[in-house]
């Protein structure tokens, strides 16, 4: 039986065929309607993530199949106390496939040890969240028509955001892969992500506080958000934050072609007036995350099905 | 007892001058009453100098971790007086609740009941991590 915990759950030949499922379900999505007939996908979210458990909800209707679950801890079990082992075994006996998002570190890999059906990781406090990286991945594929050869730069807070260094360490799995890391020097990216995953795998960076100026030159501009609650005091944050807020004028700067990518939600780092521009890619971005979760329940239910 | 002379019992011999003392309480040896002599800074031709451990004991002990304190130390077991098996534990890939997590963001933090495991993850830098949120282990 197989989970997805982390993304080294995955070979770059598993992560192809992934998107090479999303791909054909977008391509013609009634050949997968009933796929999933008389499955149950169980959604355990001990920390509200509205956004992603609709995501996986929508996936697992579309693929023919029941969602049940519960949406926070307070209405659940664990607020009576019991643990994430015996959660696991009791879904087990009524679901399929499990979904979980936990405030806690590694809790995903606890209920994979003890589960009986396969799980998912929606993500583990900072930790993991392979399937928003999944999904960024498949959007990239499908702007670009390929995950080799391209510059990606990635924008905002580049210290705390789990879905940057999971990206960088996806991406870097990939041929002829460059990186622009544009943060505000209180937020770079941190050294282990330098030293193991870009130096260690010879691949070519570029570190730089200026936004405007790297544009030209990128293929991908991936932004996340700079939150207030990561600088010292009021006045560094508030003479960055404008500098990383996209905006047309800077967009002019970019290549014809630059897609522009966001985990969302966004807050005011790019401004609504960017949306209608053609290289505004992130709400195609959320469309994939259902089709790329599609890809993979159908994937580990048919992991687990081969076994029996 | 004679230093020397062991009925039943293990030598821990090869240990890294000044792990002695480490293993010592690492193996949990203070919790047996059975004879056990440290020796350190024993002359050493292949190493300069190390520690010895010799435990009389009829028990069998939990050497598994003994590899990810000090991976080159040589175990003799010596059965009836007489020398059974010698072996090198070397790094285990696997160590269950020898060293706790100490990431207060793990799950093993609010669910007191967890196996603490750790797998080796980098056998050249001997990097241990957390199997739940792959924080590197310490000592
Ligand atoms: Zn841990």
């Amino acid at each position: 039986m197989r989970h997805l915990i982390g993304m080294d759950d995955l070979s770059v030949a598993d992560i192809d065929k992934l998107i090479a499922t999303a791909e054909d379900i977008i391509a013609s999505p009634e050949k997968y309607s009933d796929v999933c007939r008389g499955k149950k996908l169980a959604t355990l979210f001990y920390e509200p993530s509205t956004r992603t458990r609709l995501s996986f909800e929508a996936a697992m209707m579309e693929l023919g199949g029941g969602v049940l679950g519960f949406s926070e801890a307070q209405s659940s079990s664990a607020a009576k106390g019991e643990s994430v082992a015996d959660t696991a075994k009791v879904i087990s006996c009524f679901a399929d496939i499990m979904v979980m998002r936990h405030f806690k570190e590694g809790a995903p890999m606890v209920a994979a040890r003890n589960a009986s059906i396969p799980v998912i990781n929606a993500g583990d406090g900072g930790h993991n969240h392979p399937t928003q990286t999944l999904t960024d991945l498949l959007t990239i594929k499908r702007e670009k028509g390929r995950l080799t050869n391209m510059t990606i730069g990635l924008c905002g807070d580049l210290k705390f955001g789990r879905t940057v260094h999971s990206l960088i360490e996806a991406m870097s799995r990939y041929e002829g892969i460059r990186f622009v890391l544009i943060a505000p020097e209180e937020l770079p990216v941190p050294d282990y992500i330098k030293h193991e995953v870009l130096e260690k795998n010879g691949i070519p960076y570029e570190e730089t506080t200026d936004l405007e100026a790297v544009l030209p030159s990128l293929d991908v501009l991936y932004m996340t958000r700079v939150q207030r609650e990561r600088f010292f005091n009021e006045q560094d944050y508030i003479r960055l934050k404008d500098s990383y807020i996209l905006t047309p004028l800077k967009l002019a700067k970019a290549k014809a072609d630059c897609t522009v990518l966001h985990p969302l939600p966004r807050v005011n780092e790019i401004s609504v007036a960017v949306d209608k521009d053609p290289r505004a890619c992130y709400f195609k971005q959320v469309l994939c995350g259902k089709y790329i979760r599609m890809a993979l329940i159908k994937m580990l239910l048919e992991s687990t099905s081969e076994e029996a | 007892m004679k230093v020397d002379s062991i009925r039943n019992g293990v030598v821990i011999d090869h240990i890294t001058p000044g792990r002695g003392m480490a293993i010592y309480r690492f193996l949990g040896l203070d919790r047996l009453n059975c004879p056990i002599a440290i020796i350190m800074n024993a002359a050493s031709r292949r190493m300069g100098a190390k520690d010895i451990i010799k435990v009389d004991v009829d028990l069998p002990l939990e050497l598994d971790a003994l590899g990810y304190i000090d991976p080159d130390v040589t175990v003799n077991v010596i059965e009836n007086g007489i020398l059974t098996r010698k072996y090198h534990p070397g790094l285990p890939e696997e160590i269950v609740d020898i060293v706790k997590c100490k990431n207060p963001r793990c799950i093993t933090t609010t669910e007191q009941e967890l196996p603490h495991v750790f797998r080796l993850t980098d056998k050249e830098n001997r990097t241990y991590r957390c199997i739940y949120c792959e924080s590197k282990s310490k000592e």
